[in-house]
């Protein structure tokens, strides 16, 4: 099994290695190389990773595993997406990534998942602040539905203790303006979370996640609910966001993938199966079970 | 052509609908009228009072002497108001972190033993609980708490007195007490449950934000559960304000207004009981009867307010 991880983790890398130098548009964290904590910067072909994982492995109880030995970086500000059938690990992963496992009964993570050059699942880091810099938008929309629109965007800014109240105006301002859906609530900000529609709901929780000005976003199945307008714009925020943010985005749908991501990752019964450049993985995969999946043949 | 049999509403599909529905119609309708027709009876029973001194006065009389014939339901009111009242706000606050410390804090067999062992106290007959009130609970109180408490008042603190009064064995606080341990399991299974229904996503959303345990509770669940919890707390107050037994065998029974905390009091329930088998003349028997009524009248709007608030301000009906 071990001996697998191996050829798989050097497939991956090599996999990155062979989509060429054109690392164009993928701005490098900290020019100097070395992160905002000071480690030093790791860098697959000129392009900076900004989260890796290591045989990160997630058992649900003791026998069902949900992912099993994925090791792959996340490139800095780009988007990464997750492809997979049903049930391959996608979720999983991603909740791992923010260490949201720690909160389920029973689940086991073991391996690393790696966040500027340090793991995040070492002892002495602390979970909450981990969260706190790497945001998550579900797949169903999530506002708290007692708060108003502004109190569910600076939520997360109120739970740092901010208070100053042209601090949260203005972050509540960019936020819902990043979420583009600012022209549509500017009017009723202090109505409730609950009363928008389920495409403003998950742009409402994606303004909710940016105010915090989170490094990395987590995107599980964002556009799911939504109807194809609300989709669209979504998606364009995605363009957008990657100038300042790190996104992983789980979708099943293969044109969004293609659409909105730099790389994909093709994931199958719990395992990173191959990650490349989205162009490359769409055109030419590598793996035959990418190429089966893709090509819609598998069962 | 448009088949005219799919456009018909679904209940008129089928023979075992029809029935289904019928029974349904039927106990349901049974149960509303036997409500309706005890308020009635009731209310029948009770008019000679309500003609002797009428409906307010009643209620404010504070005299209730069934030698002289004079029946006022005041002290009645004031003693199940404050007893209920003051148990509820006993009650409400440990229930609250019983019930967060069960959902989102203890390891999950902790939680368990604590949820049997409330669940446990519910099911212990009142009269039960009585008992172990007069033998136990009510002497030990009166010497380890009330006399010394008493005898300090009245060297220090005179003033109190008039308020704490002498005291009794059987009393008002001790009723009160005694109250709010029983309505405890409600509070809690009620606030668990609201609680409890609060979906995954909204902790997890609050989680993703870098909340801290508590933090989810105080932003996302909380909230969020809010009118459940309110709702079991009316609930809980509907049971203190009918629950009988105990109370009458704690209270003391007197009508003397103004009671004292240390001092005997009475209850709607408890004069009900304690006078229903003596109601030898009729204005007597009606205005037990009347107390009856006004008792139903008052824990029917409360659960009536109860179900409202769950209903209307539910938050996944959109209301606040
Ligand atoms: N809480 C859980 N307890 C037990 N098993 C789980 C749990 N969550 C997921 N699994 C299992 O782990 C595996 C991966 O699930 P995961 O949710 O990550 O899949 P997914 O790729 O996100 O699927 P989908 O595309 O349907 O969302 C599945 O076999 C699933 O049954
Ligand atoms: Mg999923």
């Amino acid at each position: 099994m071990s001996i697998r991880a191996t050829e798989q983790r050097e497939t991956a890398a090599g996999e990155i290695v062979g989509a060429g130098g054109a690392a164009t548009g993928v701005a490098a964290t900290g020019g100097n190389g070395f992160y905002p904590n000071g480690r030093p910067v790791k860098k697959i072909d000129g392009t900076t990773v900004r989260m890796e994982t290591e045989g990160l492995t997630v058992r649900y109880g003791v026998s069902t595993f949900g992912i099993q030995d994925v090791s792959m970086p996340v490139f800095d500000r780009s988007v990464t997406a997750l492809i997979g059938p049903s049930g391959c690990g996608k979720s999983t992963f991603l909740r791992a990534l923010n260490r949201m496992h720690d909160l389920g009964v029973d689940i086991e993570v073991t391996g690393a998942a790696i966040l500027d050059g340090e793991n995040i699942y070492e002892p002495q880091v602390d979970a909450v602040t981990i969260r706190r810099r790497i945001g998550m938008v579900f797949q169903k929309p999530t506002p708290f539905p007692t708060k108003s629109i502004y109190e569910n965007v600076c939520a997360g800014l109120r739970l740092v203790g901010m208070r100053r109240k042209n601090v949260l105006d203005e972050a509540v301002e960019k936020a819902l303006t990043d979420a583009a859906l600012w022209d549509e609530v500017k009017d009723r900000l202090r109505s409730p979370g609950g009363s928008l529609s389920g495409g403003q709901q998950q742009r409402l929780c994606i303004a909710r996640a940016l105010a915090v000005e989170p490094e990395v976003l987590l995107m599980d199945e964002p556009t799911s609910s939504l109807d194809p307008n609300a989709t669209m714009r979504i998606e364009q925020l995605i363009q957008q966001l990657k100038e300042q943010v790190t996104i992983v985005i789980v979708t099943h749908n293969m044109q969004q993938a293609a659409r909105v991501s730099d790389y994909t990752a093709f994931f199958y019964v719990g395992e990173m199966v191959e990650i490349s450049r989205t162009q490359q993985i769409f055109s030419s995969p590598r793996e035959e079970r990418t190429q089966e999946y893709l090509s819609g043949t598998f069962s | 052509m448009v088949e005219t049999n799919n456009l018909l509403p679904a209940r008129y599909r089928g023979p075992g609908d029809r029935v289904f529905k019928t029974v349904i119609v039927l106990f349901s309708s049974v149960i509303i009228l036997l409500a309706i027709g005890t308020a009635l009876v009731i209310y029948l029973e009770a008019r000679p009072t309500f003609r002797a001194f009428g409906y307010w006065n009643f209620l404010t009389e504070t005299t209730w002497d069934p030698v002289a014939a004079v029946h006022g339901a005041l002290p009645f009111i004031i003693g199940t108001l404050l007893t209920s009242f003051a148990a509820l706000a006993l009650a409400v606050v440990p229930a609250l972190g019983v019930a967060i410390f069960t959902t989102e804090y203890a390891p999950w067999w902790i939680a368990q033993i604590i949820n049997y062992t409330v669940d446990l106290l519910a099911a212990i007959p009142s009269v039960v609980i009585g008992l172990w009130g007069i033998f136990n609970f009510a002497p030990m109180m009166r010497e380890r708490f009330y006399t010394p408490i008493y005898n300090w008042a009245y060297e220090d603190a005179e003033w109190l007195v008039p308020i704490i009064g002498a005291p009794s064995t059987y009393n008002f606080v001790t009723a009160t007490i005694i109250l709010a341990l029983m309505i405890v399991p409600y509070t809690v299974a009620l606030s668990r449950d609201a609680i409890g229904q609060v979906p995954r996503e909204q902790r997890e959303a609050a989680w993703a934000l870098g909340a801290t345990r508590w933090e989810v509770m105080r932003k996302a669940v909380l909230p969020y559960a809010r009118t459940g919890i309110v709702a079991g707390i009316l609930l809980s107050l509907a049971r203190a304000l009918g629950e009988t037994m105990a109370v009458a065998m704690l209270i003391g029974n007197s009508n003397r207004v103004p009671f004292t905390l240390f001092g005997p009091a009475a209850t709607m329930p408890s004069v009900i009981i304690n006078e229903f088998r003596e109601a030898v003349e009729t204005l007597h028997y009606s205005s037990i009867m009347a107390v009856g009524f006004y008792l139903f009248i008052v824990t029917i709007s409360i659960n009536l307010l109860a179900s409202y608030v769950q209903q209307k301000l539910s938050i996944t009906k959109g209301g606040l």
